[in-house]
């Protein structure tokens, strides 16, 4: 069987501070892998690693079987085939939802201005947000910014899609609606890894869901196995927290 | 979405009260605002009037027939001094933005030309612009270089678009720096290489933020355009300054100094409510 993405005892640090440590990971095609622990365990790193936003100390990453972490590759085109969502949204402020849409697409992708907001155009409408095509990102609710951010990174055809604590910035009226739109991406057999505190949406979505801790994934498997019948103390330890938190 | 009812909304005997008590308010502010500049401008023009020199410096400041005669010439000399902004205002806004874009530049390739660029801002920010005027302005000629014009309106030109270039190019690259490192990690994503993300994520948003301080330097340049004078082009300072020589009375500089302000004031005034505009709307943006 052949993986999306690969990653073979991944090492990262920030001076002194190791933040990923021979960490591997696959993730087959079509399916969501739930990245979730404690903040500060490196989930976003893991993240920004992938998308080659940092270097990695050592290790390898490899999407689709080709190595991306060779200092060689270019950048620019493995960038290309991942999306990334991030928990600030980072719209682009001074472009409108439809600009922001179509702004990867015609320069990067080469589309004609046309072609690329027809496309666009069809994802606004699939996602409810068809009447904001002309707004600004500051005119927008936390939610809709979100659900644009997304579709934004939808507009590449991304062959793999990060997600990083998108809801995290969101309060809970809102958290479902970005969320529904992870669920139809979901069923549409998009490949995706994702960074969340919600462990009742990470039960929905995920394939497979990893612990991380201290640089490492402790425990992994099943939403069923790691979230209700946790082996590792640390996971245990873990979920008792967030149990809580009231965000089980 | 919610739905809005727009029925007919005629305001409560209480909000008429209100609004009433609101206008009594104003009133009596505009009343107190106008009865105390009455009162300071009064005693100011007072205290000039009576002072035991004033019969003089009205003569030889404020003769309005001489000033009369002296204005069309001083207007001339303005237009110079107009035409040196907008052409030296063009090839600054070029200058300035290659030299911040150098500066800001990660590229290998580029290093040379980004500590050449470092340097050139150090040296014409540092320097006091007259000493430029001077250097380039008689320095260049001495040199006899074939091919570059000895005029003095050019020259003059040169020393102070190389001048204003650096302090433009300080405004720009703030305007880049502080545009948040987020904007550019989510254009990278997206795959848009570096040029690109320069070009449509953040130069724009850079620019955008740096238009009052712009307009700031504008008006700088302006005035300015007056110290080339001393290469002896006849801009209004010049004009003003010939005639005032000539006959030893200053009436000439008040009135270029008045045709001066009075396109620098609403210039200013223009600049004031830029920057209260992108104050209201960063806070509306809240953390943007
Ligand atoms: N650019 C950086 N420089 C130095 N240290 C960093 C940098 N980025 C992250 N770190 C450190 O790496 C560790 C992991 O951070 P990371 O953001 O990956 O955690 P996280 O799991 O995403 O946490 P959260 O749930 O709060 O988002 C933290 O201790 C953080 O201080
Ligand atoms: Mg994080």
């Amino acid at each position: 069987m052949s993986y999306v993405l690969e990653l073979k005892s991944v090492r990262k640090s920030f001076g002194e501070e190791v933040v990923l440590n021979n960490l591997s990971l696959v993730v087959p095609e079509h399916t969501a892998t739930v990245l979730i622990g404690a903040s500060g365990s490196g989930k976003s790193t893991l993240l920004r690693c992938i998308n080659l936003l940092e270097t990695i100390d050592d290790g390898q990453i490899l999407l689709d079987g080709k190595e991306i972490s060779d200092p060689l590759i270019n950048v620019d085109e493995v960038r290309r085939k991942l999306g990334m969502v991030f928990q600030s949204f980072n719209l682009f402020p001074h472009k409108t939802v439809l600009e922001n849409i179509t702004l990867a697409p015609v320069k990067v992708q080469g589309k004609s201005v046309e072609e690329a907001r027809i496309a666009a155009k069809a994802l606004l409408t699939r996602f409810d947000l068809a009447d904001k095509a002309d707004q600004y990102p500051d005119r927008l609710s936390g939610g809709q910014q979100q659900r644009v951010a997304i579709i934004r990174s939808l507009a590449i055809n991304p062959r793999l899609l990060l997600l990083d604590e998108i809801t995290s910035a969101l309060d809970p009226v809102l958290v479902n609606e970005v969320l529904s739109i992870v669920r139809d991406l979901k069923h549409d057999g998009m490949t995706m890894v994702l960074a969340t505190h919600e462990m009742g949406f990470a039960t929905q979505v995920a394939d497979e869901v990893c612990f991380l801790e201290s640089g490492n994934i402790l425990e992994r498997g099943s939403a069923e196995a790691v979230l209700r019948n946790p082996t590792n103390p640390k996971t245990q330890e873990f979920l008792k927290r967030v149990h809580q938190a009231g965000r089980l | 979405m919610t739905e809005r009812n727009h029925s007919a909304w005629s305001p409560s005997s209480r909000e008429l009260e209100r609004q009433g008590s609101r206008r009594a308010i104003n009133r009596k502010q505009v009343l107190i605002a106008v009865v105390s500049s009455l009162l300071v401008l009064g005693t100011l023009a007072l205290v000039l009037v009576t002072s035991p020199g004033w019969q003089t410096v009205k003569t030889t400041f404020f003769d309005i027939e001489y000033g009369k005669e002296v204005f069309p010439t001083v207007i001339k000399g303005l237009w110079i001094n107009l035409q040196l902004t907008f052409i030296g205002g063009a090839a600054i806004g070029v200058i300035a933005l290659g030299l911040a874009l150098l500066r800001t530049t990660k590229s290998p390739t580029l290093t040379p030309f980004r500590f050449l660029a470092t340097t050139y801002v150090d040296i014409f920010r540092g320097a006091p612009l007259i000493l430029i005027i001077l250097l380039v302005g008689f320095g260049v000629p001495a040199l006899g270089l074939k091919g570059i014009s000895s005029n003095v309106i050019f020259l003059g030109t040169v020393a102070v678009v190389l001048t204003y270039s650096a302090y433009v190019a300080e405004v720009i690259r703030s305007g880049i720096l502080s545009i948040h490192p987020s904007q550019r990690a989510a254009a990278r994503s997206l795959g848009l290489s570096s040029g690109q993300t320069m070009r449509y994520v953040v130069l724009p948003q850079a620019i955008r933020r740096v238009v009052p301080p712009l307009l700031n330097d504008f008006v700088s340049l302006l005035k300015d355009t007056g110290l080339v004078s001393i290469l002896g082009v006849t801009d209004a300072v010049r004009a003003a300054q010939i005639n005032a020589s000539r006959t030893f009375n200053y009436t000439p500089y008040v009135v270029a100094a008045i045709l001066f302000l009075l396109i620098t004031i609403p210039m200013t005034r223009y600049t004031d409510r830029a920057i209260r505009q992108r104050t209201n709307a960063q806070s509306a943006e809240g953390a943007i």
